[in-house]
């Protein structure tokens, strides 16, 4: 690992277990983990393996029982103000407009009164794709991929240093995943932020990540590089060395699976 | 299920209608039934007709009784659920007496508010309101409490507090549950508007129709009792159509309800 003041998470022997009455769940356990400043990490593995507790844990959502988190070096509630979680459904409030959703942030932070707020969202709304004429328009009326986009507007709104995001396109066609999968990497290049991202697809973990963790038994059984260049085009995606690593990823997955 | 046209569902319920009082005439002539045991459908009419002015202003004191019942209720409702969705210590505390307002008989308490609050067109509004809250209060609770985790994830993520959950959260998340219970109360508080003035009588400068329905029962006017009562349905209706617009206005705006068309 590089120096340790880079490193945006630390996770040390985390473990979480859950109660349902009498039996208890052990979730993660022992998970180590680290993600350094910039980098775009994948949490790899099969539904139910613990990859979106893991992400709650940085977030501060929900707490570990055992182990260490760090996140910008400090506890997990200190940093929360840094981070930003993108939500497996959209998670817009379908009563306010794509505008009013993206300036929700600011009011509960109670920085709404800032004056370069509106500048701000129209600049967030149009790096993710909405035309002006869609931000009045209320969530119903957007398709799934316009939700999306809109989601990760209200994220990029608070100028987070690190996006957890939660298998944010999983409800989404191959065309539009490859669509936003190319957004969230020009938001990385643009932002500089640090991205925990979760998902089952093995192409799109390919394609976004530095590194990929695959998830087994709770803990991060594999961690494999990804060392294509960026910035990424759609025509690596059928390159040889992404063929290699999809072979090499779907391998460690089938492990994990066992 | 397939769509029946317009002149359909209008034209067979009042097939129905000609049919079921026709057969009311011929009964009342064929049994030797006195009218005042059950006058026939015309001579309903005709009395509907002949008291039309005490009946329109009658229906006008009850609607607006019944209203402001509602609209009281709307708004102490939303605001003890407001406060019971606080803490499950206050629910639970709470909760039986609230249930009382549920189980009693409304012809019950009303002798008891009459003391309290006196004849007066108060305690009518009085009286709608206690029989049309429960619905709000345990709607407008159970709105305020089922609220989407991820939007609860993404308010605590931003360091919301209670009071910025309440505001910008749960109350926006819960009017699509306080309209439903408004759609229920309606009918409730028309109910208690009539029993209140079976009760009080004189609620005002006019009759309500439930004061006239009193006077009309004393007098044996059965054929004018009848009207009173069709008349009472139909302010039912008229009252449940105006929450229906308000619904309606609500849930375009909210936008919430799927089965609401959207796109136009």
């Amino acid at each position: 690992m590089s120096a340790a003041k880079q490193s945006v998470v630390e996770c040390e022997g985390v473990e979480v277990e859950f109660r349902r009455g009498r039996t208890v769940q052990r979730v993660l356990h022992g998970l180590n983990l680290h993600v350094e400043r910039g980098q775009i990490v994948t949490l790899l593995g099969p539904s139910g393996c613990g990859k979106s507790t893991l992400l709650r844990v940085v977030a501060g959502l929900t707490r570990a029982n055992r182990g260490e988190v760090r996140v910008f070096g400090a506890g997990v509630e200190e940093s929360q103000r840094k981070l930003a979680f993108v939500f497996q459904e959209s998670a817009l409030l379908p009563w306010r407009s794509v505008w009013q959703n993206v300036h929700l942030p600011s009011e509960i932070r109670g920085s709404a009164g800032e004056s370069s707020l509106k500048e701000r969202i129209e600049r967030v709304l149009e790096l993710v794709g909405f035309k002006p004429s869609d931000w009045t328009k209320k969530p119903s009326q957007l398709s799934g991929g316009m939700k999306m986009r809109a989601s990760i507007a209200r994220a990029l709104i608070t100028d987070p240093e690190l996006l957890l995001l939660d298998e944010p396109f999983a409800a989404l066609d191959d065309m539009l995943r490859s669509k936003l999968n190319d957004l969230l990497l020009e938001i990385a290049q643009r932002t500089g932020c640090t991205m925990l991202f979760v998902t089952h697809n093995i192409a799109e973990a390919i394609y976004l990540s530095h590194r990929i963790a695959v998830f087994r038994e709770g803990q991060i059984g594999e961690e494999i590089t990804i060392d294509l260049p960026f910035p990424r085009t759609s025509g690596m995606r059928s390159s040889i060395e992404f063929a290699n690593y999809y072979g090499r990823v779907s391998e460690s997955l089938m492990r994990s699976s066992e | 299920m397939k769509k029946t046209s317009v002149v359909a569902s209008v034209l067979s319920p009042l097939v129905v209608f000609l049919v079921v009082a026709s057969l009311w005439h011929f009964a009342v002539d064929w049994f030797r039934i006195p009218p005042v045991i059950l006058p026939k459908p015309e001579a309903v009419l005709r009395g509907m007709w002949t008291e039309r002015v005490s009946l329109l202003r009658g229906a006008w004191v009850t609607f607006q009784a019944a209203l402001m019942g509602l609209g009281c209720s709307a708004v102490l409702g939303t605001l003890i659920a407001m406060v019971f969705s606080q803490s499950a210590w206050i629910r639970t505390a709470f909760y039986p007496y609230v249930l009382f307002l549920q189980t009693v008989p409304i012809v019950a308490i009303a002798p008891l508010l009459i003391i309290w609050s006196g004849l007066e067109f108060r305690t009518v509004v009085l009286v709608a309101t206690i029989i049309s809250i429960f619905p709000i209060i345990s709607n407008v609770t159970s709105g305020l409490l089922s609220i989407d985790q991820n939007h609860l994830d993404l308010f605590r993520l931003q360091g919301a507090g209670r009071w910025g959950t309440l505001m910008k959260l749960r109350i926006p998340s819960a009017v699509p549950a306080l309209v439903q219970g408004l759609r229920i109360s309606g009918g409730l508080a028309v109910i208690g508007a009539i029993v209140g003035e079976l009760f009080v009588a004189n609620s005002g400068a006019y009759d309500g129709l439930g004061t006239i329905m009193n006077a009309m029962q004393a007098n044996l006017r059965t054929a004018e009792l009848m009207g009173a009562i069709a008349t009472c349905t139909l302010l039912g209706i008229v009252l449940f159509l105006t929450v229906e617009g308000l619904h309606r206005f609500l849930l375009r705006r909210w936008t919430i309800d799927a089965g609401f068309e959207l796109d136009r």
